[in-house]
């Protein structure tokens, strides 16, 4: 039993890791997917706007007009996200018509499209996670009203009027992010660069370069995050093992002092305390790597929008996180053990 | 080395420190043990026939006098080199058989030549079970067989990597007679067919009857 507990914990921490890298794999994965699905080659951003929203920051919607100047601009549109409700959350104001021209128009579920100044579409997963439907009224600071479900995947999970969304959250002429389509591919990289020329300190991407940059390694605080989640992650497996390899060496006690009697040097009985050790760490290896696809099924089932990924490259280093934790944990019991007094132990009831 | 000895001590002592007391275990023992005797040391409990055992199955070292254990000395020894000792020179029988509970019978003879770094040597492994009439317990775990048939494996489990020296401590203590009869008609056989030293620690005078030569304890000393 306490065998299976620690393999158990073993694998918690596993799952830790295994879930918070595919929580993170997954969002960001979805929002190089809303890139893409906006149909757009090149996108703006605001100076010290973040990497991974389209919400931070604002900037004059007056740039638009400027883009649409520049030469093999066949489409520029402005969009001001606003985050509500929790950070997740945002509603993307968009001029429908150029958006639609983009990105080759939404497809609707259910419902049509926002015509009224409060009326609002939302994608599918938002309305399963909700419980949402055509005519569900939200609040979001103004009451919006449902007017359409769409699919999943143009940039936002949930589309106004740009000009109403500006006014009912006083962003008055200004929008977030600024999507550039080009009249063929192979302008695209003459593009950038005279946006580059013409806004200096503003974010510009070819739309392939934004999401090839979108990763946890470009993400600072994410990085942080998952560092510290794993560190933590791995100070319970040291824990986990430290306890139950201590247990296990004062239960043993007389088993070990058979052993010395019957000249197992002190490698010896570590080395048979480090093999357990490791058998541990790869069953709770495969426990957690189990547990991390119950996690993913809870997750997708309970809050679609946290899109998760199974990350097949973090099992060797979950793997050898948790391996390196156990045998550190290990060390002190195994030491013990090792300098155990024969006597002693096979006196031990 | 006195000529012929494979164990000899002279005014052994040893002393243990239990907190702030000093406790006298062996007050100057003198033994000789020739190859190939079977030597039972009988005594009353508290008389320092453990410690002896002990001291001569490497287990712990003396506070002083000279003993000596196939030429080696053992006041010298290291850690490493009583180790190596247990490893190579004497098997242990103990009072209460001492196999590992996890493993089968086989597997608790096998683990002393896994110790010894020694390869299993399947031929001598076969005649050694036949001849301690455990051969169709192997398969079992300690718990499934009588105290009988799991002193026999500690036997094979003592004698498997062929020792110079087979240190029995009470081995029948935990046995009925009849039980008790087969282990020790088992011993002396080890000693008249292979010449395998023993030494017998017993307070059983029927047990020490077997032996060759008994000798006796009492109060940490060897009575003439």
């Amino acid at each position: 039993m306490r065998t299976l507990l620690s393999a158990l914990a073993i694998g918690i921490q596993v799952v830790l890791m295994l879930t918070l890298v595919g929580v993170s794999e997954g969002m960001l994965r979805d929002v190089a997917v809303r890139s893409r699905g906006t149909g757009a080659d090149i996108l703006i951003k605001p100076p010290g706007s973040s990497i991974l929203t389209f919400s931070s920051g604002a900037m004059p919607e007056g740039i638009v007009n400027k883009v649409r100047e520049l030469p093999h601009v066949a489409i520029a549109t402005g969009s001001l996200v606003h985050q509500v409700g929790n950070a997740f959350d945002a509603i993307a104001g968009i001029n429908l018509a150029e958006f639609n021209q983009m990105s080759g128009g939404f497809q609707y579920v259910e419902g049509g499209p926002f015509t009224a100044p409060d009326d609002i579409m939302i994608d599918q997963v938002y309305a399963s996670q909700n419980n949402l439907h055509v005519g569900s009224t939200l609040k979001f600071g103004v009451s919006w009203h449902v007017t359409g479900i769409v699919v999943p995947g143009k940039m936002s999970r949930m589309f106004a009027n740009l000009k109403d969304v500006q006014d009912r959250y006083s962003a008055i002429n200004q929008v977030s992010v600024i999507w550039v389509k080009v009249d063929a591919p192979k302008n695209i990289p003459a593009v950038v660069e005279e946006l580059k020329n013409l806004l200096p300190d503003y974010g510009v991407w070819s739309v392939e370069d934004y999401v090839s940059i979108v990763s946890a390694d470009n993400v600072p605080m994410l990085k942080d995050f998952t560092r510290v989640v794993i560190g933590i992650g791995a100070v319970i497996g040291f824990l986990v093992v430290f306890l139950s390899m201590y247990m296990a060496v004062l239960e043993r006690t007389r088993e070990i002092g058979i052993l010395k009697a019957l000249g197992a040097s002190p490698g010896y009985v570590m080395g048979i305390l480090l093999r357990e050790t490791v058998l541990l760490a790869i069953a709770g290896m495969i426990a957690g790597i189990v547990l991390t696809y119950f996690a993913r099924a809870m997750l997708t089932r309970f809050v679609p929008s946290f899109p998760t990924v199974m990350v097949y490259a973090w099992w060797p280093r979950a793997g050898l996180i948790a391996l390196a934790a156990a045998l550190i944990g290990a060390l002190y019991p195994g030491f013990k053990a090792a300098r155990q007094d024969p006597i002693e132990a096979l006196s031990y009831d | 080395m006195t000529d012929g000895a494979i164990i000899e001590a002279h005014d052994l002592t040893k002393v243990y420190h239990v907190g702030d007391v000093d406790v006298q275990a062996l007050r100057g023992v003198n033994l000789r043990v020739a190859p190939g005797e079977f030597l039972s040391v009988v005594g009353p409990s508290g008389s320092g026939k453990s410690t002896l055992f002990h001291i001569l199955g490497g287990l712990t070292h003396p506070t002083s006098g000279s003993v000596m254990v196939q030429g080696r000395d053992l006041l010298r020894m290291s850690d490493a080199d009583r180790t190596d000792l247990r490893k190579k020179t004497v098997g242990f029988v103990f009072q209460k058989y001492n196999l590992l509970p996890t493993l089968t019978a086989e597997e608790n003879i096998e683990i002393a030549r896994d110790i010894a770094g020694r390869p299993p040597r399947p031929e001598q492994f076969q005649g050694m079970v036949k001849l301690l009439g455990i051969e169709g317990r192997l398969h079992h775990k300690p718990r499934a067989l009588s105290g009988g048939e799991q002193q026999r494996v500690a036997i094979a489990r003592a004698i498997v990597n062929n020792p110079a020296i087979l240190l029995a401590d009470e081995p029948t203590g935990n046995l009925d007679t009849q039980n008790s009869q087969v282990v020790l008609d088992l011993l002396r056989r080890l000693n008249h067919e292979f010449h395998q030293t023993i030494l017998m620690i017993t307070h059983n005078p029927e047990a020490a009857a077997y032996s060759d030569r008994i000798v006796h304890m009492r109060d940490g000393r060897i009575e003439d």
